[in-house]
Order: C-alpha cells, then structure tokens, then sequence
C-alpha cells in the first residue's frame, strides 16, 4: 500500500520532531546539572552541557552554607515541614471527606458549597489576617503558621478529592461492617482508610512537592536564617552571588530538586493517573 | 417528615461533627473570619503597628485613580495572562496530539514533558532561568553561535516579561497530560469515518477533535486562569523582588505582597486583594458564560 510508506515516514519524523522538543525542553534542567560540576568561571562561557573536567568543589561550597547556616540545616527545615504538611493533609481532608462521601448530617449540602467555595478562592484574600492572627499568637517565625492549617483541613482541593474517591467505593461495606458493629470511626479507619491508598497517596504526593516548592508563606513567616527552609536559603545565594558563587548555587539548586525526582519517579503512576483524572492545577 | 424520621436521616451528626472538626475550625478561623476581617481591613489604614484606621473606598480610590504602580501592575499580569495562557494551552494540545496516536514510547515523553512542571514551581528553576536567560547565559550563547547579538532578556524592560511568559509555557505538563487523557477517549472510528467522506486532517481537526475536546479545554483554560492570575515566585525571584526592571514584571501578587509585606500597608493589601477575587471571579464567569457557545458535550446536554 502507498500509504504504508507514507505513514512510515511520517512516524520517523513525528518521532525526529517530538524528541527534537523534548531535548529543547530537558536542555535548561541537563545545563543546571552540568554547571553544578563546572568550575565558576566556565559556566558562563560554556553552552554544551557536559562538562569538560568534573569538579566536585560546588556542592562541597554549597553544602557548607551561607550565613553560618550549613544547607543541611535549610534541608532539614524543609523536611520536617513538609512532612507535618503532608500528615496534616492526609488526616484532615480524609476526615473530613469521609463525613461528606458517607454521613448524614445536617447542613451537609451548605457545609459543602463552602468547601467547594473555599477551592475557588484565591488565598490572597486570607493572607493578611491570617498573618494579623498568627501575628497576635506570636507564631511568626516558627512552622506552625505554615502546618497547623494543613491540620484544618484548609487544602479543600485535597478534600474534594477525597470526596470523589470515597463515593466510588462500595457502600455496602459500610453496611456490612454497620451490622457487624462498628460505628463511623471504625468504618473509617478499618474500611475506608485502607481501601483509599491510591487517593490518599496523590494527597500525600502533591502536599509535599508543593509545600517544598512553596515559597510565597514561607517568605512571609520565616525570618532566622536558622530556620529558613530550602527554597529561602537558595535564594540567599542569589541574593550574595558574586559571578563565582554561581557553582554553589547551581548545587545546590540541583540537590534542591532531588526529592522531588524521587517523589515522581517513584510515584509517577499515580501521578499521571491522578492529573488526568482530576486536572491538577500546573 | 417525621420526628423519627428526621432522627434516623440526621443519625451521624454527632460523628459527622466529630470528623468535621478539623475543618470547621479551620473554616472559621482560616477562612470565613479572614475573609470577613480582610475586607473590613481594606476600608482602613492599616499598618499593624497601630490600630486600623477607616477611610472608607480611600483605597480603592486610590487604586485606580493615583496609584500608577497598580496600574502598571494590572498591565503586568493581564498581558501575562493573555499571553501565557493561550500560548501554554496551544502547545500542550498540539504535543499531547503527537503524543496521542501511533509512539512508542509514550511514557518516557510523558515523563519527559512534564519534568519540567514538576520542577517549575520551585525556586531552583526560576534562578536558573534568570541565569539562562541573562546576558552571559545559555540563550545568548546559543544564539552567538549562530552570529546572533542578543540583548540581556531579562534586564530589558521590553523583554522581562515575556521571559517569564516562557517560563510558564515551559511548564506545559500537566495540561497536556489532560489533553492526552481527553484525546484517548475520542473514539477512533469517528476520525475514519470522516476520512472516508474525504475530509482532510485540517477539518477532522477542527470539526471533530476540537468540539469532542472542548469540555477539556474549558477545564484547562479555567485552571490556568486561575492560576495565572495569582502567579508569584517567578515575577519575585527573576525580579529579585522587584518587580523590575522598570516595574516591567510587576505582577499583581508581587505589589500586594509589597504593599503588605515590606510597606506594611495592609488595609491596601487588603483591598488589592478582594479586587483580584472580583477579577478573578468575572473572568472565570465570563469563560463560564461563553462556554455555552463552544462547549458541546457528547450527550448533547447543554453546560
């Protein structure tokens, strides 16, 4: 057949055309990482990413610190608030989700339009006197400010999740474990909670890659040095850069980036079945 | 209804309270009660050293009859949105359509398209394109070896911008991986039948693809308006803060912060705040609305 050929063609050059684009797009992250090995005074001058004698120096700068504070400190810092974030999410919103997908109480339907209200709106408008509230409880400049809401369940979005998986599971189970005796809060830690794994593990993923990517709150409430996270304590490299701390930065930036691959890589099923069924937010 | 009845239809209300708690706190303390003190706040003056002082619509007033900063900073963040959003959502749909038929390899591109969505939010990758895009950086170098004299992009009021336009384009993952859920489920017979009448893959594209896709575009476009219009880290780290140069990548959210956060304006803040929910909130009813004209749904219901 004519067509055949055709189409053999034209595959090799959709294959030519959609690895052309991909290089394109992988090139700026290919280039962070092979800076991160150059010497200072070759990144700039050097458009290929490879580089051409590897130098471990950057990371040994970069991880020694700035300020008197070792970069480990500001990893340290960003992990222990992403996982309070993470378990604060996991246990309010599928609290909360488990009483609208399967109680009746009353007020249900206005007690969730001010949910899926609350997902609409942007956080601007809470922003200021929320930090007045925090402020008046002198949690400014600690974590709680930046944990405490996920407790509260303030991620809606996640609760909306939630919601939706929970109504797709069987409601005869709740049935069935009713006549066996058990109240809601034994069919929601026996029967909901473990059937819910892959809702709650898309919770999980994105709370943490978003708290750890978060700077806007953290920029507002963090002010020690000694408790800055790592997104804050990049951007102290940038602040001080001469041309020959770029190394350090690019380091890093590099090491910065590294449990978000984790999380993806390890996750990325989930991931792509979770965007694709929910549309998260980009 | 009867009493009894009403008792057994309301019978988890003491757990219902019980697993709502969480919420409900944080509903009226984080949210509702915010909400209700912010707006007050945004008829004062306000700078959280001394008491707010009522000036009733002073700052709205203000805001768009003096204030050219918040002008320029609307400026700011509707070309970026008009610009941005469009541009993002063309490309992810021209890539997930050739992701969408006859690859091998579907998953690594998948994988490799959206790396840079997962990665674009942080603060590493807005200094790297603040580096990649300054005068000395990997741009001009390419674009040296091809004999190109480029300005320093991101040091040029003209051009500032648009870099973090193309920051954001850059992060075309997840829409596309939208698209591509969306574009999987268009049955394949539809395409050939259309193909056997004769029609060219210009007007299968426009008078099938499209029209089955349009509930997933308006789902994608509403997402990224949303979003767009809030956008912060990126304006504040290639900025370093600034807004700048010349106040070129004032974006919204980067003035509110200002005003708030290193001005302490707060009641200013405030109001600047509730415009942009209003603006937010005419902009997604607008789309809402016009969905009517070009949303079809396959079961022939209307949106």
């Amino acid at each position: 057949m004519i067509g055949q050929r055709n189409s053999a063609v034209w595959v090799m050059a959709k294959h030519i055309l959609i690895s052309g684009i991909a290089l394109v797009m992988l090139y700026p992250v290919l280039w962070m990482l092979g800076s991160s090995f150059k010497p200072g005074h070759m990144i700039f001058t050097e458009t290929w990413f490879w580089p051409r004698e590897w130098n471990f120096q950057n990371y040994m700068n970069g991880w020694t610190g700035i300020q008197g504070n070792p970069f480990s400190r500001f990893l340290t810092n960003s992990i222990v608030l992403s996982l309070g974030a993470v378990l604060g999410n996991v246990v309010s919103c599928s609290m909360a989700a488990y009483a609208f997908a399967r109680l009746d109480f009353r007020f249900k339907a206005i007690c969730f339009g001010l949910m899926l209200m609350t997902i609409m709106l942007p956080h601007h408008v809470t922003l200021i006197p929320q930090y007045i509230l925090f402020n008046h409880l002198e949690w400014v400049n600690t974590y709680l400010p930046l944990v405490v809401p996920k407790w509260l369940a303030t991620d809606a979005f996640f609760i909306f999740l939630m919601v939706q998986f929970f109504r797709g599971l069987p409601k005869e189970l709740d049935e069935a474990a009713t006549i066996d005796g058990c109240g809601p809060v034994r069919i929601y830690t026996k029967v909901i909670i473990p059937l819910a794994f892959p809702a709650l593990v898309t919770t999980m993923i994105f709370t943490f890659l978003w708290t750890w990517d978060d700077f806007f709150s953290q920029l507002i409430y963090l002010s020690d040095v000694s408790k800055y996270t790592v997104p804050l304590g990049l951007r102290l490299f940038l602040d001080s850069s001469s041309q020959s701390d770029w190394g350090p930065m690019f380091a890093m930036s590099v090491l910065s980036l590294v449990p978000c691959f984790i999380v993806f890589m390890v996750c990325q099923k989930y991931f792509v079945e979770g965007i694709a069924t929910s549309g998260l937010k980009g | 209804m009867t009493a009894r009845r009403v008792k057994r239809r309301y019978a988890h209300s003491g757990a219902a309270l019980l697993f709502l708690a969480p919420w409900l706190v944080g509903l009226l303390f984080l949210t509702l009660g915010p909400m209700l003190v912010s707006l007050y706040i945004s008829f004062t003056d306000y700078s959280i050293l001394a008491a707010p002082s009522w000036v009733g619509l002073g700052n709205y007033t203000t805001m768009f009859t003096s204030d050219k900063l918040f002008i320029q900073s609307l400026k700011v963040t509707f070309t970026y949105v008009a610009v941005s959003v469009p541009v993002k959502l063309i490309f992810a749909l021209l890539v997930a359509m050739l992701l969408n038929k006859g690859i091998r390899g579907l998953g690594i591109y998948r994988t490799v398209y959206y790396i840079p969505t997962l990665l674009g939010g942080s603060v590493a990758i807005a200094m790297l394109w603040r580096k990649m895009l300054g005068g000395d950086g990997l741009l001009n170098g390419v674009l040296a070896m091809v004999g190109i004299k480029a300005p320093d992009w991101v040091a040029n009021p003209k051009y500032a911008l648009y870099s973090i336009v193309l920051l954001s384009v850059w992060q075309f993952g997840s829409s596309m991986i939208i698209f591509l859920a969306g574009l999987k489920q268009i049955p394949p017979e539809y395409d050939e039948a259309s193909a056997v009448d004769g029609a060219g893959p210009l007007r299968r594209f426009f008078n099938i693809t499209l029209p089955i896709l349009s509930p997933v575009i308006f789902f994608n476009l509403v997402m990224q308006l949303i979003t767009s219009f809030q956008s912060f880290t990126q304006a504040f780290v290639i900025s370093n803060g600034s807004g700048g140069p010349v106040n070129s990548t004032l974006m919204y959210s980067l003035y509110l912060y200002k005003k708030g956060f290193s001005f302490f304006q707060m009641g200013y803040a405030s109001a600047m705040a509730w415009v942009l929910v209003i603006l937010i909130g005419v902009f997604t009813l607008l789309v809402f609305r016009s969905s009517k004209l070009w949303v079809h749904y396959e079961d022939g219901g209307k949106s």
